[in-house]
């Protein structure tokens, strides 16, 4: 086109960004991707195709690792990891500062690379992807630097295996590697199979800032390679990627005692409010839902719109999504890219026609792995897209009428991960965040994302955060474990009956009521010399039920103050001293010693005392990141936690369940020790004096594998903890899998390790709230 | 590539019909917002979204002299400095940049002084189509007594301007007398009859984005031609978000009534490179349409300067200097 008519037409013309560079460095190292495996590369071979998504052109082969390779990398982190662990923190925080000069000096060879690999827009990759990678290794440099003053308790886990995802992968990386190796542990990360290659060039960048062999290893490979790193000998998997593999990662680490954090889908809210700014909450969402061609575990992919502005906002969504460009992801103009791979425009495809409802606006797009901005309007919730993640640019919408409505609909989701709440009222967007089921919650604003600033997710989303100081949680353990303690022999039975006064029935305590077990059948109790000293009922999966409805039901103590809460505990505490002797007797007739009985009446008042006193005091933190606003972490309770007690210890055993995830704001069902339960049912009463809402405190009594396993398959069911025989741990972390129910399986000595931060961690979650402002 | 084709760009645009304003909707104004946050980040992240280079630059480039509103406002202003500055307005690109780029006749969009300048820059522009613009209502303050305000637009126009920039009364925004703003714009379009009018909001004294945005609906609820920042004599002038949020109650002003208003940034664009963001922010948020002098200016006098240096670059491939450029 001439001049004159560029002049008319204003068009922006095409502006790409050259892959030469990028092309050459594959060129250069032979056009072969392979294990990185203590400094060296290899063994390379052909066995993948990796292909440039825009365009089908091939870019390189790919080595399939084998369960070899993958342990032979695992055997050469454990070997580096003492030393690197050993080192000063100042000693690693030079090396990972070294490491984010060199990626800045590398930024557009990453960028470039980054986007021939996923098909994403050079925009993104070179704006956002590469500059975010970056900022988490300087974090993180801060953090090894820090680690010796300011977590001297805290201790690095080991190996940990790392599996990431296509989307975002130099990004998933440095979330991956960069605390890790901050915190002393070492790591074997495997890429995705469609996109290995700038983690290619951040291997070579680890050389040259001199990091140890074998700190960072890197195996490539598909889902089979994943699954024998996550069966290989490491001390944690972190994995990000889908719901479904999160699950299968579950079940293979059930009772392996390795950590686990799991980065899974999203359906996240986006609501907006009749007072919001309309055309910012329209621009926002082409940072939600078509950013990186929607394939963004907390894109924004359900929109919820207030009924009264409703028609207004979709015709004004329908203008901008017209003016979104697809194409070339090498062209700086472009605004969506390609999708990752042709199954997965198939699958997209497959999804949205299916749908007969609503209406179906959408833009264009060329031919090729390129799919057009979406808006489907008018589902109700039942609708599957509404539920499911389609992980594409197709945003699917709902109206809602009020505030309330708008909490139910925005929660009526398998998912956790993030939401965005667009109001202009302070009030109103305050009041919904904190009622919105998700681990990260942006107030009008979207896909914000820090290293100082957790991310991560509930529900079907996954657990544990990565970014922050409590990301670092993690990555480390406590530097002095508590020890392990062995399981107490069962008493023999014999057919002596201790004469007991009158005989007194304990039942089920559910809902803030005693009831009679489901089954009608009791178990017997007997002392340590098997004389029977009573009975409890046998509970069976319908009390389990009863209990987690009742405890589910019981809401309004999550949201009740930290100074009320701490009041009850004071209030179980003053209650149970008064009746300190009569517990004492008890705990003597189970065979305990009157010392050890006495020591743990006092311990549990102490423990009550404990979290009494954490429940107005477990702060939530601001995070400085580089936006004008705040950025609250604050931490929620978990919801319905399952806690079978320890057998030992029957009364202190129970507290120390009990009372940490009360003082959070959860509601708790309880498996009293199986040993000696009458102490726990003993409790009915004193809760019962202790105002102690009902559905709080549940209390089952019966064989603890049976309702243990009944608890960790119950969907309702947030949390799992056991703190009785580790046996039971398989079979709990395999079940839990079915809602991604965080677990905690733990084995310690009550009276001197029985409280404190592990247990406070294990009964919050951090929910992180972006609040930009100004004005 | 452009992927979404856009019908209207290869057709002659028709003049503009004016906008004959609209009764004052209260409950609009009521409902506006403007969420100062994310209004920067779309202006942030603009740049990185489009880019434009080589013949296209130069195009854009071209197209934005077109739109510049060459301007002297200054207390020390003369017939002769006046002449001057019409001289460029006629000539804005050294003739031989303009013939290669092909271009041959580009004037800037108009010549804009004080009013005892109106009639020197006439006899300046003698024979082109070039209009002249005049400031007026008391500018830059606008706090003269009304009658005279609206008296020195009837002058001005008289004495052949065909475009009046008048301020607002910013007392009117900051104590949100709304039918008051409502009524001194009404007047000032009265007062132009013929000539198309701009009103200056002097964004930088309203305080908040939400301001702008009122005053820039009431200013065409009431009629105004164009809405336009500021009068360059206030501390912050024309700035990108405040840019956003004018142009977004364009497009609302014009899906609700039909009518374009057009836009002026004034003060503070100095680089061919800002010039070029505010015509993508205009493209993209209203569409190709108005990027016409009938719909768009640039309120400014050394931006020129960086275009013809930016233009001479493109056509002979060496950075070039100021001086080799003839000053208005």
């Amino acid at each position: 086109m001439t001049i004159p008519e560029l002049f008319d037409s204003l068009d922006y013309g095409p502006t790409p960004e050259s892959p030469a560079e990028a092309l050459a460095w594959i060129e250069s190292r032979g056009g072969i991707v392979g294990p990185f495996i203590s400094d060296s590369w290899g063994p390379l071979r052909t066995d993948h195709d990796l292909r440039n998504p825009a365009t089908g052109a091939h870019l390189a082969h790919m080595t399939q690792c084998t369960v070899e390779e993958v342990a032979a990398a695992v055997a050469a982190a454990r070997k580096a990891q003492s030393k690197w662990a050993a080192l000063t923190g100042h000693h690693r925080a030079r090396i990972i500062y070294a490491i984010a000069r060199l990626m800045q000096k590398h930024a557009r060879l990453l960028a470039v690379m980054e986007s021939l690999d996923t098909g994403k827009p050079i925009r993104e990759s070179r704006d956002i992807d590469i500059p975010l990678a970056i900022r988490h290794f300087y974090y993180h440099a801060g953090m090894a630097q820090l680690m010796e003053t300011e977590l001297p308790d805290r201790a690095p886990l080991g190996v940990c295996g790392q599996i990431i995802p296509w989307n975002f992968p130099l990004l998933m990386l440095a979330w991956k590697i960069a605390p890790a190796i901050a915190t002393g542990n070492t790591v074997v990360l495997k890429p995705a199979e469609y996109t290995p290659l700038s983690a290619m060039i951040f291997a070579e960048i680890c050389q040259e800032a001199g990091l140890p062999p074998g700190v960072v290893n890197i195996v490539t490979g598909d889902g089979a390679t994943g699954a024998a790193l996550v069966a290989a000998d490491v001390d944690k998997i972190a994995f990000t990627g889908s719901t479904e593999v999160g699950r299968q990662i579950r079940r293979a680490t059930a009772g392996t005692g390795k950590a686990l954090t799991l980065e899974l889908g999203g359906k996240s809210p986006y609501i907006v409010f009749d007072d919001a700014d309309q055309d910012s909450a329209v621009e926002g969402l082409v940072d939600a839902i078509w950013f990186n061609q929607g394939q963004v575990c907390c894109a924004g992919s359900r929109l919820l719109v207030q009924e009264s502005i409703a028609e207004g906002f979709y015709t004004k969504l329908r203008a901008r999504m017209e003016t979104l460009r697809v194409g070339d992801p090498l062209d700086k103009c472009t605004d969506i890219g390609a999708l990752i791979d042709p199954s997965q425009h198939a699958a997209i495809t497959a999804m949205v026609e299916a749908n007969t409802e609503g209406e179906t606006f959408r833009s264009t797009a060329p031919d090729g792995c390129y799919y057009p901005p979406t808006l489907i309007t008018g589902l109700s919730p039942a609708n599957p897209l509404m539920q499911d993640e389609i992980f594409g640019p197709v945003l699917v919408a709902s109206t809602f009428r009020t505030p309330s409505e708008a909490v139910q609909m925005a929660n009526n989701t398998r998912y956790g991960l993030a939401a965005s709440v667009w109001s202009e009222n302070i009030n109103l967007a305050l009041d919904i965040a904190p009622k919105l089921a998700a681990g990260i919650i942006w107030i009008n604003g979207t896909n914000m994302m820090d290293a100082a600033a957790g991310f991560g997710g509930i529900r079907d989303s996954g657990f544990e955060r990565e970014g922050g100081w409590e990301g670092l949680r993690a990555y480390t353990k406590p530097a002095n474990p508590p020890k392990s303690t062995a399981v107490p022999k069962r008493p023999r039975a014999t057919d002596q009956i201790a004469p007991e006064g009158l005989d007194r029935t304990a039942k089920m305590y559910i809902d803030g009521k005693q009831a009679r077990p489901d089954s009608g059948y009791s178990r017997v109790v007997h002392g340590a010399k098997g004389k029977l000293l009573g009975h409890v009922g046998d509970g069976n999966r319908k009390d389990i039920r009863n209990a987690v409805e009742a405890a589910a039901k019981a809401t309004s103590w999550a949201k009740t103050t930290g100074h009320l809460r701490a009041q009850i505990l004071y209030y179980i505490a003053e209650n149970l001293a008064a009746r300190a002797d009569e517990f004492t007797v008890r705990l003597t007739t189970a065979g305990i010693p009157v010392k050890a009985a006495t020591l743990e009446v006092e311990t549990s008042i102490s423990r009550l005392f404990t979290y009494a006193a954490w429940s107005d005091k477990l702060d939530g933190t601001t995070k400085d990141v580089p936006i004008r606003g705040f950025v609250l972490a604050i931490n929620e309770p978990v919801g319905v936690i399952g806690a079978i007690c320890p057998p030992e210890m029957p009364l202190l055993g129970t507290i120390s369940a009990m009372a940490p995830a009360i003082a959070m704001g959860n509601r708790v069902v309880l498996v009293p020790s199986d040993i000696f339960p009458l102490a726990a049912t003993d409790l009915y009463q004193v809760l019962d004096t202790s105002d102690v809402p009902a559905g709080v405190v549940n209390i089952i009594t019966g064989d603890p594998a049976a309702l243990a396993d009944t608890l960790s398959k119950h969907m309702e069911v947030d949390a799992i903890w056991s703190f009785a025989e580790p046996a039971l741990a398989k079979d709990i972390e395999t079940n839990a899998a079915t809602n991604l129910k965080r677990t905690w399986i733990t084995r310690r000595d009550w009276i001197k390790s029985g409280e404190g931060r592990d247990f406070l961690n294990a009964a919050t979650e951090v929910k992180t709230i972006w609040v930009p402002y100004g004005e | 590539m452009d992927t979404v084709p856009d019908q209207t760009t290869q057709l002659p645009l028709a003049p503009q019909a004016r906008n004959p304003g609209m009764g004052l909707d209260l409950d609009w104004i009521g409902r506006v917002q403007a969420n100062t946050s994310a209004i920067e980040r779309r202006c942030a992240t603009l740049p990185g979204r489009r880019s434009i280079k080589k013949d296209h630059q130069a195009a854009w480039l071209l197209k934005a002299v077109s739109c510049i509103d060459l301007t002297t406002l200054s207390g020390d202003d003369t017939p002769g400095r006046v002449a001057r500055l019409c001289a460029k307005a006629r000539q804005p690109v050294r003739p031989d940049l303009l013939a290669a780029l092909d271009l041959p006749n580009l004037t800037t969009g108009a010549v804009c002084v004080y009013h005892d300048m109106i009639a020197p820059a006439r006899a300046a522009l003698a024979g082109t189509t070039i209009p002249v613009a005049a400031v007026s209502t008391g500018f830059p303050a606008g706090l003269s007594p009304f009658h005279l305000r609206v008296a020195e637009i009837e002058e001005s126009v008289a004495a052949g301007a065909a475009e009046i920039d008048i301020v607002i009364s910013r007392r009117h925004v900051l104590t949100g007398n709304w039918q008051a703003l409502y009524d001194e714009m009404q007047a000032f379009r009265r007062a132009c009859g013929k000539a198309h009018v701009k009103a200056i909001l002097a964004t930088g004294e309203l305080g908040t984005l939400r301001n702008v945005a009122r005053a820039s609906l009431i200013c065409m609820m009431a009629g105004t031609d164009f809405i336009k920042t500021s009068t360059g004599k206030e501390p912050v002038n024309a700035t990108l978000p405040v840019t956003l949020t004018m142009l977004r109650t364009i497009r609302d002003y014009h899906q609700a009534t039909g009518h374009r208003v057009g836009y002026k940034p004034a003060g503070g664009i100095s680089k061919a490179k800002d010039a070029l963001i505010y015509m993508t922010l205009i493209r993209e948020e209203l569409g190709r349409d108005w990027l016409t002098p009938d719909l768009f200016r640039f309120g400014a006098s050394s931006l020129l300067t960086d275009i013809e240096r930016q233009l001479d670059h493109h056509v002979t491939g060496a950075y070039s200097a100021a001086r080799r450029h003839p000053m208005g």
